[in-house]
C-alpha cells in the first residue's frame, strides 16, 4: 500500500492526538505543526515507525515572523521517506526571547551543521547540540542577520551616500 | 581518414623589425661610454616593467582577468608575464571579485606575506566598494583592511580596463621614490591598517 498523506496524518493523530495540528497540503506536501517540546517525540516516531520510515532529514531551517507575538521563530523540519519517496514537513514555533529548542543531532547526524546554520542566521538555541557555533558567518558577528530586524540598507553608511550617486546631496 | 597535419610546413620568418617594444631610458647625462642618471629612476624602470602579479580572484572579475592574461590581450606585453600564486615572490596583489567578510583575514594574511615593495589593485565594483552586495556578509571594499593603490571600475571591467589599471600601477611604480616605503607617512598609512 502506498504511503498516503491521509494515512500519515491518521497515524500521527492516533499517536499524538491534540499535539499535532494545522494540517495542510500545499502542493501535495503534508505539513503540520507541533508544540516545540514535542519535536523530538514526533521525529523519533516518524523515524522508528516501520511504515512511516522517515529516516532522511532533507532540510532544517527557521523562519522569522516578526508579527506573531510569542511565536516569532518557526523551525521547519523537512523529512523524506526514501523507500516510498514521500516527503513531509513540520513546524515548531518558539518565542524569540526564549529561542530554546531541543536538538535533533542524536537522531539525525546531518542536523548538526543545519542546526549550526539555523543558529548562525536566526539565533535558535538548540539545547544539547554538541558544537553550537557559527558555521557560515564570521565568528565576531554579534547579531543574527536573517532576522527581520534590519532596514534593507544601513542608513548610517558614509561610503555610499547619495551624493556619490548623483541623487541629491551637493551635486544635483 | 584523419586530416593530414599541415601546420608550419613552410614557416614564415617572423618580421621582428620594429615590433620589439623597448622602454625609453630615463633622463640622464650621456657621454663617451657612460650614462648617468638617478638610481630611483633605474629602480623604478626595472620594477615597473617586471611586475609579478598575484591574482586573488574570487568571482567573475577573475574570468575577465583570465582573458587579460590570455594571448589576445596579453598582460605579458607589460612585463607582467609571470603570474605567480605565491605572495612571497609577488609585487602586485590583484584582488578581483567579491570579498566576503570571512575572506577578509585571509586577504590580509596574503598581503602581509608579500614582501615590500608591494602594490594592490582592486578590480571591479565588489573589490572596490562591495558593489551590488550591500549586505551583512560582504566586505564593503578591500580598502577597509588593506591599502589599495589603483581601483578599476566596472562590473566586471573589460580586459581593456584591466590593462589600463596595470598601466596606472606601472606609472605609480615607475614614479615612486625609493625612500617612500621608509617614510613616516607610509608608516602612518600602515599603522592606520594595524600593520607594523
Amino acid at each position: 500500500m502506498a504511503l498516503t498523506n491521509e494515512y500519515i496524518r491518521q497515524r500521527l493523530e492516533e499517536k499524538f492526538g491534540e499535539q499535532v495540528s494545522d494540517f495542510e497540503e500545499p502542493y501535495g506536501m503534508l505539513t503540520f505543526e507541533t508544540p516545540k517540546d514535542n519535536n523530538l517525540k514526533v521525529l523519533q516516531f516518524l523515524f522508528d515507525d516501520p511504515e512511516l520510515n522517515f529516516q532522511f532529514l532533507t532540510d532544517l531551517q527557521a523562519v522569522h515572523y516578526p508579527d506573531k507575538k510569542g511565536r516569532e521563530l518557526a523551525v521547519v523540519y523537512h523529512l523524506h521517506n526514501l523507500r516510498d519517496n514521500v516527503r513531509i514537513r513540520f513546524k515548531i514555533f518558539t518565542d524569540i526571547e526564549k529561542p530554546h529548542v531541543f536538538t535533533a543531532t542524536q537522531l539525525y547526524a546531518s542536523s548538526n551543521w543545519m542546526e549550526r546554520e539555523t543558529y548562525d542566521f536566526f539565533g535558535v538555541n538548540f539545547i544539547g547540540h554538541p558544537n553550537l557555533i557559527r558555521v557560515l558567518n564570521v565568528d565576531e558577528m554579534d547579531y543574527f542577520p536573517m532576522r527581520k530586524e534590519f532596514p534593507l540598507e544601513d542608513q548610517s553608511r558614509l561610503d555610499k551616500d547619495d551624493e556619490m550617486f548623483g541623487r541629491g546631496g551637493s551635486i544635483i | 581518414m584523419s586530416r593530414p597535419v599541415r601546420f608550419n610546413i613552410h614557416p614564415k620568418e617572423a618580421d621582428m623589425k620594429g615590433h620589439i617594444s623597448m622602454v625609453d631610458a630615463p633622463d640622464g647625462y650621456t657621454g663617451e661610454g657612460f650614462f648617468t642618471t638617478k638610481l630611483g629612476d633605474v629602480v623604478g624602470l626595472a620594477r615597473k616593467n617586471s611586475l609579478w602579479p598575484l591574482p586573488f580572484a574570487t568571482s567573475c572579475c577573475g574570468i575577465e582577468f583570465m582573458a587579460t592574461m590570455g594571448a589576445h590581450y596579453d598582460i605579458g606585453r607589460f612585463g607582467a608575464e609571470r603570474v605567480a600564486f605565491t605572495p612571497r615572490q609577488c609585487d602586485l596583489l590583484m584582488v578581483m571579485g567579491t570579498i566576503a567578510k570571512k575572506m577578509g583575514p585571509i586577504l590580509k594574511q596574503v598581503y602581509l606575506q608579500m614582501a615590500e615593495p608591494r602594490w594592490v589593485l582592486a578590480m571591479g565594483a565588489c573589490a572596490s566598494s562591495g558593489g551590488i552586495f550591500d549586505t551583512y556578509s560582504v566586505l564593503q571594499g578591500i580598502d577597509q583592511i588593506i591599502p589599495v593603490d589603483v581601483y578599476i571600475p566596472g562590473c566586471p571591467p573589460r580586459p581593456e580596463g584591466v590593462l589600463e589599471g596595470i598601466m596606472s600601477i606601472q606609472k605609480l611604480v615607475g614614479q615612486e621614490s625609493i625612500r617612500r616605503r621608509n617614510s613616516e607617512r607610509y608608516k602612518e598609512l600602515m599603522q592606520s591598517y594595524y600593520i607594523q
